[in-house]
């Protein structure tokens, strides 16, 4: 038998020994015969020393061969069991994932939370910035600043709630100028006039917040409740910038879809002045139940700032002009999710809670 | 305000589709709340009762025989019993759809056919009065269309929402004069002059004004022959549809002046009023007078009262007459009083004595009192048109006032105007915008300026920027165009904003659902919650004695919710709130209340150690070390699972859990856990820390040391904590209590602590020896300074 022919058969055996295993310990076992000084492959690289000189390269190259293709052999029956006992150990493993008992601990921001932060991130994306302040007033930055004096009629469409603080207040008629009244705010507006009378022009500013009006509860009013009003004052600014703005706010907020448009109002702080109203979120103009088939939904108040309001904050209303909005927070809340009675976004059943 | 299309059309030509007005008016600041072209009502006729029997079966309906054909009536089951045999009624037949929308069909009522339905005003929306079936005058022709005889098919009605700066658009003439003006249609005050008889002795009257601020003008004319009657159909239906209840000829016209020209006015009985004597003044305190709707009222100084001679009330200026001087039957000779007044005292007045009326509403805005003349003209007129006999205008007018309020041209540049509105406007198109409105512009030297008079009827109008206003809404406020203007600096939240909100995302990630309870408490809610607050703010005017103290703390509302919860069996709450509260301020200078912002959580099945935990979720989230303090004295807290909570020396908040007696009190029948601090503090720590210094991380190993102390209930574990943190010194890389074990082998009233070190250098590898040096000099202080003993 020539050393080829002892090469190959002795290759040949090895590989057959190989696919005869059929667990990972007789592979193990095996090992030392397969490769070992002792195995046949190994004894016949000691015959290489009477191999011809001439043959030597030859001969070495055929045994490489045989080796490299014995442990391939070894190393695709190895895997095998490998994978196998691998899939052995996942099978053991198997997992109903609808089995799980771990509770959501996920909580939830109020649905006014929740509508204040995407309207202040709509208004900081527009350039504003939010302004905040007491929610106890002086009669001051809640009605004077902001041209209603006291026995000013328009005061009756405020329902006041004041706050009894001892010798300080009084709830007076005004006349005396002496005594403070203290009360809740009705309004956001005190805010404007504290961001006015503490910086100087250009302001862009929203004030979110928490607003107080002496009305009995019902369907679509609580005595607590949110506005989110809106200052500008700049060099120039005319009553189209308001329009323009409170556009770009309504297609921002509400979608492209939406729009926007102003009819004339009155306000005592702002001259002229305007009610916004957006198209119908429900029918989106078409007329519907909700917008009493008019197309169009009140929002809320606007205009332009009154002089008088700008030089009760010591700006100068020949160099600088604004506009101011405002509007409730709960009742967009209401009209997005359809809820139908206003009380039961504060009755803090969780059941409500959390629904959003 | 409601307004009729043919009254309007009565001072100008006005024409178009009734929603098309609609938009105009609403687009002139006279926001239209509802449109309604007036049904012809099909299938409602007018029809006779021909003969009234009670119901065999039933005591609440009756059974009436309708003629619609003369001769041939139909039978009716009608629960309505005003209505006398022969009366003409309106009755809608069998097949008409209401305006309701209901079908009337042909019914068994009781046993007992009902062939139609007899109708009530409200039924067929032609007023307010559904109590009992519309008696119709007897001119009408029986079987025919009731809305044709009425004159109102083709009619429009709408609804507006007038603003309180336009006293001109609370008349049907004031909405003329503004949509005319907007459709550019001639708008005109019709001639309304009467002839005249001269005055007798009995006819003299003679008016004393004493104070002239609260009647500035006081007109006045005596008309005598009078019959007082039913006024015309026409008449009563156009009160009724615009909302006033028809009652005489003479009130009705009084009334229908008021609406027409928005100039309340007032009727005596000339008879009753003794020598013609007419006095106004200010009301003394405790006055009487009994009005109209025969209440006695009272009167306080500042009210304004018509008097008579003997100075005793007759009459409540601008708000209501007095009951002694009335209209009636017999009332032959009136005196008519057409007078402007003090707008604010009859806001007071009214809102007072909580009589608010169209005439109040009307002077609260102001009356124009150059219309006093036209307006007494105008009473005449209809008066004696509607007077089924002759009737005696006596030719005086009396009209008494000082000097009447002019107001000068004001100044207006058109520059302004432009500046203002956004759009550039010439000085001709303001003054073409102005003048239909009656408005007066002059043009000066200066082409940029305009003198522009205001009109009597809108006392609103002062400024340059009120003009600017009228501009605006005739030119159309959507016409203006739009534009968008940027601040020169970036949209952001502050620093303590978005702390704020990282602090909410923290307890919702935490699993607490927030919650909006209200701020207004009852006076027993601050201690039923376990609070003690000498002297919470209370509101001076609540609703309602339960929402009549403002939060001192955030407890008893969150307390609240829980318990409603509970009563709907909704149990293990993760309830969390951020709100102000509100306590008295000691600071003598500051006025208002101290307002602070909280954050607090209710964990409702949870014990004190939740509260810790969700406190440590904080603190890591926000990288502010807060400590605790145990505390027995923590108000509505479990005096022995509390803790002050502390950021360095200051105290910001208290954690642990209710005490049980509060939450027997709320009926909730779990452990709660609590935790209440001061979000500024929290949020003012969390700023300051948010811009900590980078530590390089050690490369060398890190080893471990287990300590467990047999430590004296007494000592906190933070305490034992803070010791080993200090003795361990700067190697100290991670401290964590691991493990706290009782047991009866220890000395009673100990427990073991077992916390575990991680040791670490920046710069080496620690040897054996330094760590056991830093391992002894921990026992060493934790033994020394607390009592403890190893536990080995």
């Amino acid at each position: 038998m020539s050393v080829y022919e002892q090469i190959t058969q002795a290759r040949a055996s090895a590989i057959g020994e190989i696919e005869q295993v059929d667990d990972m310990e007789s592979l193990t076992a095996l090992e030392p015969v397969l490769f070992g000084k002792k195995s046949t492959l190994g004894g016949l690289k000691r015959l290489m020393g009477e191999v011809d000189a001439a043959e030597k390269a030859a001969v070495g190259q055929a045994l490489n061969q045989a080796q490299a293709d014995v442990r391939q052999a070894h190393a695709m029956v190895k895997e095998r069991f490998i994978a196998e006992s691998r899939r052995e150990q996942l099978e053991t493993e198997r997992l109903d994932l609808t089995e799980s008992l771990e509770k959501s601990m996920r909580g939830r921001l109020h649905l006014v939370t929740q509508t204040m932060e995407r309207l202040e991130d709509v208004f900081v994306g527009m350039g504003f910035t939010v302004s905040e302040g007491p929610q106890a007033e002086t009669d001051w930055y809640n009605f004077e600043a902001l041209n209603l004096p006291a026995a000013h009629p328009a005061r009756s469409m405020f329902d006041t709630l004041y706050l009894d603080l001892g010798e300080r207040t009084e709830i007076g008629d005004g006349e005396g100028g002496e005594a403070t009244n203290i009360l809740l705010r009705t309004h956001t507006s005190p805010v404007q006039i504290r961001v006015m009378e503490s910086n100087p022009p250009p302001i862009y500013t929203v004030c979110p917040g928490r607003v107080f009006r002496r009305d009995t509860a019902d369907a679509s009013h609580m005595p607590v409740f949110h506005q989110i009003e809106g200052l500008v004052i700049d060099r120039g600014i005319s009553l189209t910038d308001l329009a323009g703005t409170l556009n770009e706010f309504t297609a921002a907020y509400f979608g492209g879809a939406i729009r926007s448009r102003l009819r004339p109002s009155y306000f005592p702080f702002t001259e002229p002045s305007a009610e916004f109203d957006i198209t119908c979120v429900i029918c989106e103009g078409e007329g519907c139940q909700t917008c009493q088939r008019t197309g169009w939904i009140e929002l809320g108040g606007c205009g332009m700032v009154h002089p008088n309001v700008l030089s009760n904050c010591g700006i100068d209303s020949e160099e600088w002009t604004g506009f101011a909005f405002g509007f409730g927070i709960d009742r967009l809340a209401l009209m997005r999710h359809g809820i139908k009675d206003l009380r039961d976004m504060y009755t803090n059943d969780v059941r409500f809670l959390e629904q959003f | 305000m409601k307004v009729l299309l043919s009254w309007l059309r009565e001072f100008a030509p006005i024409e178009g589709d009734p929603y098309e007005l609609a938009d105009h008016m609403s687009d002139l600041g006279m926001a239209v709340e509802e449109t309604r072209p007036l049904n012809p009502l099909k299938g409602v006729v007018v029809a006779r009762v021909a003969s009234l029997r009670p119901h065999p079966e039933a005591d609440r309906i009756q059974l009436v025989d309708v003629e619609v054909e003369p001769g041939n009536p139909v039978q009716v089951c009608c629960g309505a019993f005003n209505m006398s045999e022969g009366d003409l009624i309106p009755f809608a037949t069998i097949g008409t759809v209401m305006p309701d929308g209901m079908e009337i069909a042909q019914r068994k009522m009781r046993g007992e056919l009902s062939n139609g339905m007899c109708c009530s005003a409200a039924e067929l929306h032609l007023g307010a009065d559904h109590d009992g079936i519309m008696i119709l005058p007897q001119e009408l022709q029986v079987g025919a269309s009731l809305m044709e005889q009425l004159g109102l098919v083709g009619d429009v009605l709408w609804d507006l929402e007038i603003n309180p700066n336009r006293p001109d658009a609370m008349s049907v003439a004031g909405v003329a004069r503004d949509l005319a003006a907007r459709l550019n249609v001639p708008f005109e005050i019709p001639d309304w002059s009467v002839p005249v008889v001269e005055a007798r002795e009995a006819d003299l009257v003679s008016i004393h004004v004493e104070d002239e601020e609260l009647c500035p003008r006081f007109t006045a004319r005596v008309i005598r022959g009078v019959t007082v009657e039913k006024s015309p159909l026409w008449m009563q239906m156009r009160l009724t549809l615009l909302g006033m209840r028809p009652i005489n000829s003479v009130v009705d016209v009084s009334n229908y002046v008021m609406l027409e020209l928005g100039t309340p006015n007032h009727t005596y009985d000339l008879s009753l009023v003794p020598n013609g004597h007419i006095g106004v003044r200010r009301a003394t305190d405790g006055e009487k007078i009994s009005t109209l709707d025969d209440q006695e009222r009272t009167l306080l100084s500042g009210d304004g009262i018509i008097v008579n001679e003997e100075s005793a009330p007759i009459g409540i200026a601008g708000v209501m007459g007095g009951a002694s001087t009335e209209i009636s039957e017999s009332t032959e000779a009136v005196l008519l009083e057409l007078a402007s007044w003090e707008s604010e005292s009859i806001a007071r007045t009214s809102q007072r004595l909580g009589l608010r009326s169209e005439a109040s509403a009307r002077f609260e805005r102001g009356t124009d009192w150059r219309l006093n003349v036209n307006a007494v003209e105008r009473f005449c007129f209809l008066l004696s048109e509607i007077s089924s006999g002759e009737i005696e205008i006596v030719g005086e007018v009396l009209d008494v006032h000082g000097a009447l309020q002019e107001t000068g041209p004001v100044s207006v540049r058109t520059s302004r105007i432009s500046l203002l509105l956004g759009r550039e406007f010439t000085s001709a198109e303001i003054r073409e915008l102005l003048l239909p409105i009656g408005f007066d512009v002059e043009t000066t030297d200066e082409e940029d300026i305009q003198l522009v008079t205001v009109p009597s009827f809108r006392p609103d109008t002062e400024t340059e920027t009120d003009i600017a206003e009228e501009v605006a809404r005739h030119y159309g406020y959507s016409s203006l165009g739009t534009r968008v203007p940027r601040s020169p600096d970036a949209g952001r939240l502050t620093a303590q904003q978005k702390m704020r909100r990282m602090i909410r995302q923290i307890m919702i990630g935490s699993g607490l659902v927030e919650a909006m309870p209200n701020p207004f408490l009852a006076p027993g809610d601050v201690s039923k919650a376990g609070l003690s607050v000498a002297n919470p703010v209370q509101l001076l005017n609540p609703l309602a004695v339960e929402e009549s103290v403002l939060r001192p703390s955030l407890l008893p509302g969150l307390l609240t919710s829980a318990a409603y919860n509970y009563s709907h069996r909704n149990t293990g709450l993760r309830l969390f709130e951020t709100g102000a509260i509100f306590l008295a301020s000691d600071d003598p200078t500051s006025s208002l209340p101290d307002e602070s912002e909280q954050l607090a959580a209710l964990l409702t099945d949870s014990d004190a150690a939740h509260a810790v935990g969700l406190l440590r979720e904080l603190g890591d989230g926000l990288k502010v070390e807060l400590t605790l303090i145990n505390a027995d004295d923590l108000p509505g807290l479990h005096p022995t699972r509390g803790a002050r909570i502390c950021i360095g020396e200051e105290e910001i908040g208290s954690v642990g859990e209710i005490d049980p007696v509060i939450l027997e009190r709320f009926e909730i029948e779990d452990r709660c856990a609590w935790l209440d601090l001061r979000l500024d503090g929290l949020i003012e720590a969390a700023i300051a820390g948010s811009g900590v210094a980078y530590q390089p991380v050690s490369t060398f190993p890190s080893s471990d040391v287990d300590l467990a102390f047999v430590v004296d209930e007494e000592v906190q574990a933070s305490a034992v904590e803070q010791t080993l943190r200090r003795a361990a010194g700067d190697e100290l890389q991670g401290l964590q209590l691991f493990d706290v074990f009782r047991s009866d082998q220890m000395a009673q009233g100990s427990r073991s602590l077992a916390f575990s070190l991680k040791l670490q250098a920046k710069d080496r590898t620690l040897t054996d020896e330094e760590v056991g040096g830093v391992r002894q000099r921990c026992i060493q202080a934790v033994e020394t300074s607390h009592k403890a003993t190893l536990r080995s």
